[in-house]
């Protein structure tokens, strides 16, 4: 497998502007040195709480934000240094699908040139209609009818439907999904989870799936990374997360998971962080998660850890002490 | 303790009447903790407003049943029983903290607030409270954060001062209307033993109220499962798990990814039924995938399955049995 998207030590900073002349005071690292490979026809999974930098780096991939500094390679080319004429030509190629797909779509639009819109803007206009129903049928509604109706008439998961619909239109290598599936009953995001995945297997498309709820990234992603404050804590390599993640970090989000399950649920030990997460405009010095680490030493206060290789797998950890022996047995048959 | 019975509440709306709670029944007992999962629009929040009676009227209404709170009639309060209910028996918690805090006001003012209405005591008494509850729900350095405004806390301390606040009047009944759901995960764990620990230092019922199974299969004792404004499965919580025997509960298990990943998602076809014009039968009838004929006709009431374990099904628990194995096997 080639890699489809590289990115080098991605920075994204927003200033706090502050005080009468309104400078900038500080900086909100949104994302702090971040390095991902997305190999072709893989889905990448990325997990972390709020205000991990997550979000950022799906709008830095789709080139809604520029980055302060780093590259973000796809195919090989620099997206951050393209002309304008290339960007709208890489954009064709990558996708994104939203969280909340009624927010996203025009409420005065019929969904059919709602679909179409992405084509247009691309003068694929021969054969508008018909494309725009053969995009419907792919992702499961009625070319027919649903091609005239407006976005209230849809339920949620229709909708998300729809969005996927129109990030298929311009037949996209790469599609990021920011949490697509987290707005939805657990009923209807199992629908969306198939349909993400047969269109995977139909289209060949590469999936980067941001979401913060776990399970749901352990059953989508190929290879899964952790993000913490706008850094990347681990990179899970082949094999299954939720038994081999080392981080201390991974650890305790894959403990805090509740799991549908009651004796598992109440024999399990969990690890419960202490605190908060400190503000991004101020992250602490030396590794960003030793304040809520139940392992971190007096190294962790003052060195930086790097990403390392930790065995063939191509498993990476930012850690002095990463958590070698499985997790437990118990939790992993689940 | 808290006894429903065969409660219904119509929501009147433009487009009709919406039959949000629809003959509801059941009980909880003091010191228990009760889960009430369902899917968005299953009646689960209405019904836990109504408890208190909370639902704004109108556009709520309650043409049939009762909730009795010790054996009193709590939809035939006047404002002023309501009052005292509401103040000092039950409490309750929801989802979004910030919109349930008044933002202009430090949050210990809030408390003492919350305090004084439920016992009159010296200002100075009822601030030592104030601080002793917030040390209570681990809220760090809890005399200078009494000084705080709303919005200088995270989303998890302002669930903790909310919890802090339905605590101040030491309630027998404390309802969590999913009290995690906007919470990041690592947090959500931080919230849920603090939940835990509340129940067994204060010994107040529990009820909670969620879409995630992973929630209620930690806390809950005894969960109830709400489909279309009805019960339609309540048992322990090994009852709903293990001994599942209802298809939706059933179906709404399959459809959760696990944590292990790899097998391929069942979801359930389809959508929940218009609460405004429901099915004549069964209102899982046209998603179920075991539905005959009959289910179309019948509405089936909840059954016994075993001690404590009730379900509403046509299919008794054998055939039941044998039908997911069939699936599972298949």
């Amino acid at each position: 497998m080639s890699e489809l998207l590289e990115i080098k030590d991605l920075h994204v900073h927003f200033p706090v502007k502050k005080g009468l002349f309104q400078r900038p005071k500080q900086h909100v690292k949104a994302l702090n040195g971040v390095d991902l490979t997305v190999r072709e026809g893989e889905t990448l999974g990325i997990v972390g709480e709020s205000g991990c930098g997550k979000s950022t780096l799906a709008r830095s991939i789709i080139g809604l934000q520029e980055p302060t500094s780093g590259e973000i390679l796809f195919n090989g080319k620099d997206y951050t240094k393209a002309d304008a004429k290339e960007t709208r030509e890489m954009r064709r190629d990558v996708q994104m699908i939203f969280q909340d797909p009624y927010t996203s779509l025009n409420p005065r639009m019929k969904i059919g040139d709602s679909i179409a819109a992405p084509l247009k803007a691309y003068n694929k206009t021969d054969g508008l209609e018909s494309r725009v129903k053969e995009l419907l049928e792919l992702v499961g509604l009625d070319p027919d009818t649903h091609y005239h109706k407006l976005p209230h008439e849809f339920s949620g998961g229709q909708r998300q439907r729809i969005g996927i619909a129109r990030a298929l239109a311009l037949e996209p290598k790469l599609i990021i999904c920011d949490e697509p599936v987290s707005a939805l009953d657990v009923s209807v995001q199992a629908q969306v989870i198939n349909l993400l995945q047969d269109l995977q297997k139909k289209l060949g498309l590469t999936y980067v799936f941001i979401a913060h709820d776990l399970s749901v990234i352990n059953h989508m992603a190929d290879r899964v990374a952790v993000m913490y404050l706008g850094k990347v804590m681990e990179k899970s390599g082949a094999g299954s997360f939720q038994t081999k993640a080392q981080h201390p970090y991974s650890r305790a989000l894959l403990s805090a998971v509740p799991v549908p399950d009651p004796v598992e649920e109440r024999s399990r030990e969990r690890i419960v962080l202490s605190s908060e997460l400190p503000s991004p405009a101020n992250p602490p010095s030396g590794c960003v998660f030793h304040t809520r680490c139940p392992l971190a030493t007096d190294r962790c206060k003052t060195e930086v850890p790097i990403l390392e290789e930790k065995n063939e797998s191509g498993q990476e950890v930012a850690c002095f002490y990463p958590i070698e022996e499985p997790a437990s047995a118990g939790y992993a048959a689940r | 303790m808290l006894q429903v019975n065969n409660l219904h509440v119509h929501l009147d709306t433009p487009d009709g009447t919406v039959k949000a709670v629809d003959g509801v029944t059941f009980s909880i007992e003091a010191g228990e903790t009760v889960g009430i999962v369902g899917e968005s629009g299953s009646g689960k929040s209405v019904l836990a407003h109504s408890l208190m009676k909370l639902n704004p009227e109108p556009p709520a209404a309650y043409p049939e049943g009762d909730v009795y709170f010790n054996d009193r009639s709590v939809l035939k309060m006047n404002k002023k029983e309501l009052r005292k209910l509401r103040g000092s028996d039950i409490a309750m918690i929801f989802q979004d903290p910030m919109s349930s805090l008044n933002p202009v006001f430090k949050i210990g003012k809030q408390l003492i607030e919350a305090i004084q209405a439920h016992r009159k005591r010296p200002k100075k008494e009822a601030r030592e409270k104030a601080i002793e509850l917030l040390r209570d729900v681990g809220i760090p350095d809890p005399e200078a954060r009494i000084e705080s405004y709303p919005h200088q806390f995270s989303g998890g301390m302002r669930q903790r001062v909310l919890i802090a606040m339905a605590l101040a009047s030491e309630p027998k009944l404390l309802i969590a209307d999913e009290p995690t759901t906007a919470l990041d995960v690592t947090i959500q764990a931080q919230v849920l033993e603090l939940l835990k620990g509340i129940q067994k230092r204060y010994g107040a019922a529990i009820m909670i109220i969620t879409h995630d199974l992973g929630v209620v299969a930690h806390l809950a004792d005894r969960i109830l499962v709400m489909y279309a404004g009805r019960l339609v499965e309540s048992g322990s919580a090994e009852d709903i798990f293990y001994r599942t025997a209802m298809p939706y509960t059933w179906s709404l298990l399959r459809s959760i990814p696990s944590v292990g990943g790899g097998e391929r998602l069942v979801p359930i076809d389809g959508q929940p039924p218009s609460l405004i014009d429901p099915p004549a039968g069964c209102s899982f009838e046209p998603r179920c995938p075991f539905a005959t004929e009959a289910c179309r006709h019948v509405d089936p009431d909840l059954k016994e399955r075993g001690s404590g374990h009730e379900a509403a099904c046509l299919l008794s628990f054998s055939e039941f049995e044998s039908l997911k194995e069939g699936v599972v096997s298949s």
